[in-house]
């Protein structure tokens, strides 16, 4: 349980990050929070020869409002996400699965940020971000692009950033006036990942769904947007037969990895239960 | 102005004695950080040991190279089995009459077995050097399964005992077969059920788990080689009986090895054993001349120091129609790994199982147990609980449980019907156990009116009507009784040291007082509630008494504390010793007041002269006295030491209650209520009894709900990280309701029983009770633990329930 040794660098600006990122080679990581990356390494299943500790780089901490955007740094830490004002009143469903995320002490040093460029599908943020439509600011040594959740997630530990790459911001869209949402997750114990887990975000116009996300954690090799299950309540007036069918559709995009969490099949159908159970109080939600 | 004369209520409750629910003294360290536990412990000039381990669980060692871990800097040395052949200490021997691997000798039996030991300048470099030690396998067929270990063409696992048809329990009729243990009478048993109108069977697994304990193991060892002595700092639940081992197997003096229990991490059983780190530790020290550190890291704990259970276990009942119960038998099949490294009393080596005939007046029974040898870790350790109580109530309670289902009746009446009466105690079972006391029927009616168990009946009754209730309801009821307190030397003892205990008392000359054990706490609070008992039995105030054990060099000798003996037996010996004190006292309080012995009565914290009430002497005033004029012919100084052998086993007892609701849809099962009746005879602090059984209780819903040892077909455990080993956190934890019932043992000196592990006993039978009650309706009779979502939902499944 002690990692062998590495270099450990700490940069104090986004800009002398991406030039050590560029400069140390292929084997360096990039150090957030530490939760996922540091129990991989006293494992010795990940040795990085460096480690970038990008805490001390103030801009990518907080969130800001500009105009529209609601921008997230990427170092904004799970409990500072469940406190913050902004989130809370205008993506209320950030602060509110971020709760699921762990425990308070890993909440304290983990951040979205990490979450996200981990990879990992059995994190929370990715099918949140998925269902907040949420765009992914990166910086690289030939400058910043900005590329959308569902552009993002590649594959297992597999995303957009490239090794030289920094995910430096989240940006997200205040829900829709009235939209319910809700993050149901299955998990064995505080601290677990989900065995499986559902995000919902629903706005009704009248009775009618006028917008809806349903997105999945750890059901996949990524985070999933269950497109074809979202279609066959869009519109409608919801009922429970609906709900049923649209977790019917959700759990057909559904390929989790057996552990001793469960095998497939039971993988699958509690994605069908979440679904359902986040719907359904994502609809109570809603007004 | 004259201080108010207190009440005799005032003087007794400044006392703080027992009964009263005093505050933990050790608290104020522990909750301020300030504990000194094994790794706290930093010696000039320690060196750092670490461990290689097999990745595989059955191989033939074909090469080690030690050479690329040497070259390290900062590495002192790389040892393997080779090097401790000189010294005879590739081997070493186990409670259980067996020999177990220090270092593998030739052959790996398990998955993470110690094969090499590293000894650096710190623990980074150890690990380093653990990664660059080369061993070279030859991969040998994995036994998990110790069904198929006992097939003919079975692989041969311990070829060291190759021709050994004689074990250290009796004939070896197979190459893995390690013991068969029974109890009984096989031939009453069987005349009971050939005429039965009923009988029942089930199978049943109780599956292998681990105690888990928060501090992992772990020692200092400290050897001077100028002086010949050998300081030990260990993780221990039983500093003597390692300090006997140490001097065995290194040829130290016993009188030159001192080991030291400091502040302990929870113990649960997993700290009893003797561990090869400790042995590597302490050999490294004596070679290089420097202290030694070793610290499991919390894989290696889950992974290689002792488990618990792994029980395979058929019971029989037989009953008359309207529900007595006539005749059990058990059989059952123990896995105990590669070695056979249990902890119980050297005559039993299935511990004490055969309380297995339960609450119960059952007028026959027979069991037996088969030790096998299988491909994974060794163990067997008393997790919170007496020796394989836990498994024997386990199988009673499932057994009345099947036999109740089988018959339709209910199972509180059940009980009721085969419950040993209290008039019938002392009452000796068809075992051969006898029990001191008990009032079984009291307390289950007291359990059945406080949670109105007709109520819920008729509420589950509605749910199971209802098919568009998402949820499935169950009640279990558990009724146990277990044997703790070993134990009475003249059947008891641990590599021959009979398992009596121990303690000193010194009183002070201003009155106040020190009290050594051979016991040890890990968490139960001895040095709360030890200060108690002497606080009645001679009227000195607990806040005045120090208690300190688990260093060798100044408890007097005692067995440790394991098994809840800790009371019945060092309780028994404070109390013992206390009266020897209170029988000088009033000799000199006679001599102070110039009246014979006679005309004293004591009261609460004096002796007072009868019929004169204002002639009286404090103890305090009397220890004075003994240091300073003592009667003539009578030795200055107020101490006692007392060792205590007891004359029986305690007899603790419960009825617990629980209420689960399964949701339909996902498996996940929700304790609604818990409600836990103990009978631990008199209670010493009632606080902490409620801590003790608030803990255990949290531990048991471990066991029954999560905690799982699985492996795979190479003998790869999966699991053996907090991430999948279950250990639930104040959020998954249920409320426990507590109540009491007090029948005190009738042959402790002060009535107590012990209770810190009969709430671990009790309770996982009673949430298995739970869940299979949630699907009796169905016809289950019996499901296996852990009952994890997953787990229930298949069986959710296979029942065809849906939401």
């Amino acid at each position: 349980m002690i990692p062998p040794s590495f270099e450990y660098h700490r940069p104090s600006s986004v800009e002398e990050a991406v030039g050590l990122l560029s400069s140390l080679g292929s084997e360096v990581k990039i150090l957030a929070g530490g939760h996922s990356l540091l129990p991989m390494m006293k494992l010795r299943f990940a040795e990085p020869e460096h480690l970038v500790d990008i805490n001390r780089i103030p801009e990518l901490k907080g969130v800001r409002v500009i105009g529209d955007d609601i921008v997230i740094g990427a170092m904004t830490s799970e409990n500072a996400v469940i406190a913050d004002p902004v989130l809370n009143a205008k993506v209320p469903l950030l602060p509110e699965a971020a709760k699921n995320i762990a425990d308070p002490q890993v909440r304290n040093r983990g951040t979205i940020g990490g979450d996200i460029a981990h990879g990992d599908p059995a994190n929370d943020h990715p099918a949140l971000a998925l269902a907040c439509d949420a765009i992914m600011t990166v910086v690289g040594p030939n400058g910043t692009r900005q590329v959308p959740a569902s552009e993002f997630f590649l594959g297992t530990y597999w995303t957009a950033l490239e090794e030289t790459d920094i995910l430096t911001e989240i940006t997200v869209k205040a829900f829709p006036q009235g939209a319910g949402y809700a993050y149901k997750k299955l998990k064995r114990k505080t601290g677990d990942w989900a065995t499986a887990a559902c995000a919902v975000v629903v706005a009704l116009s009248g009775s009618s769904v006028s917008h809806i996300r349903i997105t999945l954690t750890n059901l996949g090799p990524t985070a999933l947007r269950a497109y074809d299950a979202e279609s066959i309540l869009m519109g409608q007036s919801i009922n429970d037969d609906l709900i049923r069918q649209a977790a019917a559709k959700a759990m057909e995009i559904c390929d989790p990895a057996e552990d001793l969490r469960g095998d497939a099949e039971y993988k699958t159908a509690m994605a069908g239960q979440m679904v359902q159970r986040a719907i359904n109080e994502a609809l109570a939600k809603a007004s | 102005m004259n201080a108010p004369v207190k009440t005799l209520e005032e003087r007794k409750s400044e006392l703080q004695g027992m009964g009263d629910s005093r505050l933990r003294k050790e608290d104020a360290r522990f909750i301020q950080g300030k504990g000194q536990y094994c790794d706290d412990i930093k010696l000039p000039g320690m060196l750092h040991m670490d461990i290689v381990r097999s990745p595989v669980a059955h191989g033939r060692i074909k090469k080690i190279n030690k050479d690329p871990a040497m070259a390290i800097p900062g590495v002192h040395a790389v040892l393997t089995a080779d090097d401790l052949k000189p010294l005879n200490l590739h081997w070493m021997p186990t409670l259980a009459g067996d020999v177990a691997a220090v270092l593998a000798d030739e052959k790996v039996h398990f998955q993470m077995q110690e094969v090499a030991i590293v000894i650096a300048d710190d623990r980074y470099i150890a690990a380093d050097a653990v990664e660059a030690v080369e061993v070279e396998y030859e991969e040998l067929p994995v036994v998990i399964d110790p069904y198929k270990a006992l097939e003919p063409d079975a692989p041969v696992l311990r070829e060291d005992l190759a021709g050994k048809t004689e074990g250290a329990h009796g004939p070896r009729d197979h190459h893995n077969h390690i013991f068969t243990w029974e109890a009984g009478d096989k031939s009453a048993a069987d005349d009971a059920f050939a005429n039965a109108p009923v009988t029942v069977s089930q199978h049943m697994h109780y599956p292998r788990v681990h105690p888990c304990p928060l501090e992992t193991c772990g020692c200092v060892a400290s050897f001077d080689p100028v002086k010949g002595e050998l300081t030990t700092w260990m993780t221990s639940q039983a500093p003597h009986v390692v300090r006997t081992v140490v001097s065995m197997l290194s040829g130290v003096p016993e009188s030159k090895v001192r080991i030291i229990s400091p502040d302990i991490g929870g113990g649960f059983g997993n700290k009893v054993g003797v561990y090869p780190g400790y042995v590597c530790a302490i050999v490294s020290s004596i070679v290089l001349g420097r202290p030694v550190k070793w610290s499991e890291d919390r894989i290696e704990n889950i992974s290689t120091t002792a488990f618990a259970r792994d029980y395979h276990m058929d019971g029989h009942l037989a009953a008359t129609e309207d529900g007595k119960i006539l005749g059990l038998k058990v059989d059952v099949v123990a896995d105990h790994g590669a070695f056979d490294a249990c902890a119980d009393p050297t005559k039993f080596p299935a511990g004490l199982f055969h309380i297995c005939s339960g609450s119960y007046d059952i007028p026959s029974a027979h069991c037996s147990v088969k030790g096998v040898y299988t491909n994974k870790a060794p163990g067997g350790v008393a997790y919170r609980c007496s020796f394989r109580v836990t498994e024997a109530v386990y199988l009673i309670e499932r057994m009345v449980d099947v036999l109740a289902q089988k018959l339709n009746m209910d199972k509180a009446e059940i009980r009721k019907k085969n419950f040993i009466r209290k008039e019938q105690f002392p009452y000796t079972s068809a075992f051969g156990f006898e029990y001191d006391s008990g009032d079984y029927h009291t307390a289950l009616e007291k359990v059945l009116d406080a949670v109105d168990y007709k109520a819920l009946r008729a509420e589950q009754e509605q749910k199971r009507n209802d098919p568009n209730c998402p949820t499935l309801m169950g009640i279990g009821l558990v009724t146990f009784t277990e044997v703790v307190g070993a134990g009475p030397s003249k059947i008891c003892d641990i590599l021959g040291v009979g398992m009596f205990d121990s303690c000193e008392i010194r009183i002070h000359p201003t009155g106040s007082a020190i009290a050594r054990m051979g016991t040890i706490t890990q968490g139960q609070g001895h040095q709360t509630t030890y200060a108690q008992i002497i606080a009645s039995e001679l009227g000195i105030p607990s806040e005045v008494i120090q208690v300190e054990e688990g260093d060798t060099s100044t408890a007097p000798y005692g067995l440790g504390t394991y098994g809840s003996r800790s009371t019945p037996v060092a309780g028994a010996a404070i109390a013992m010793a206390a009266r020897k004190i209170h029988a000088k006292a009033r000799k000199i309080a006679a001599h102070l007041l110039e009246v014979a012995e006679g005309d004293l009565d004591w009261e609460i914290d004096r002796f007072k002269v009868r019929g004169n009430e204002e002639q009286f002497k404090t103890m305090a005033d009397i220890a004075w006295a003994a240091y300073n004029q003592p009667p003539e012919g009578l030795e200055p100084g107020l101490e006692a030491v007392h060792y205590y052998d007891p004359p029986n086993f305690t007899y603790p007892f419960g009825i617990y209650l629980c209420v689960v609701d399964i949701d339909k849809g996902t498996g996940e099962s929700s304790i609604r209520r818990f409600y836990a009746l103990d009978d631990c005879g008199t209670r010493i602090n009632p606080m902490i009894i409620d801590g003790q059984i608030h803990g255990g209780l949290t531990e048991g819903f471990a066991v029954a709900m999560g905690q799982q040892m699985p492996f795979d077909e190479q003998g790869n455990l999966m699991g053996n990280t907090l991430m999948d080993y279950f250990l639930p956190t104040a959020v998954e934890t249920p409320t426990w309701e507590t109540d009491y019932t007090v029948t005190p043992s009738p042959h402790h000196p002060i009535g107590a029983k012990g209770v810190a592990e009969s709430p671990h006993v009790g309770s996982i039978p009673t949430f298995n009770s739970a869940v299979v009650d949630a699907f009796a309706h169905l016809g289950v009779t019996h499901i296996d633990m852990p009952h994890t979502s997953y787990r229930v939902w298949k069986k959710l499944k296979e029942e065809g329930v849906q939401l």
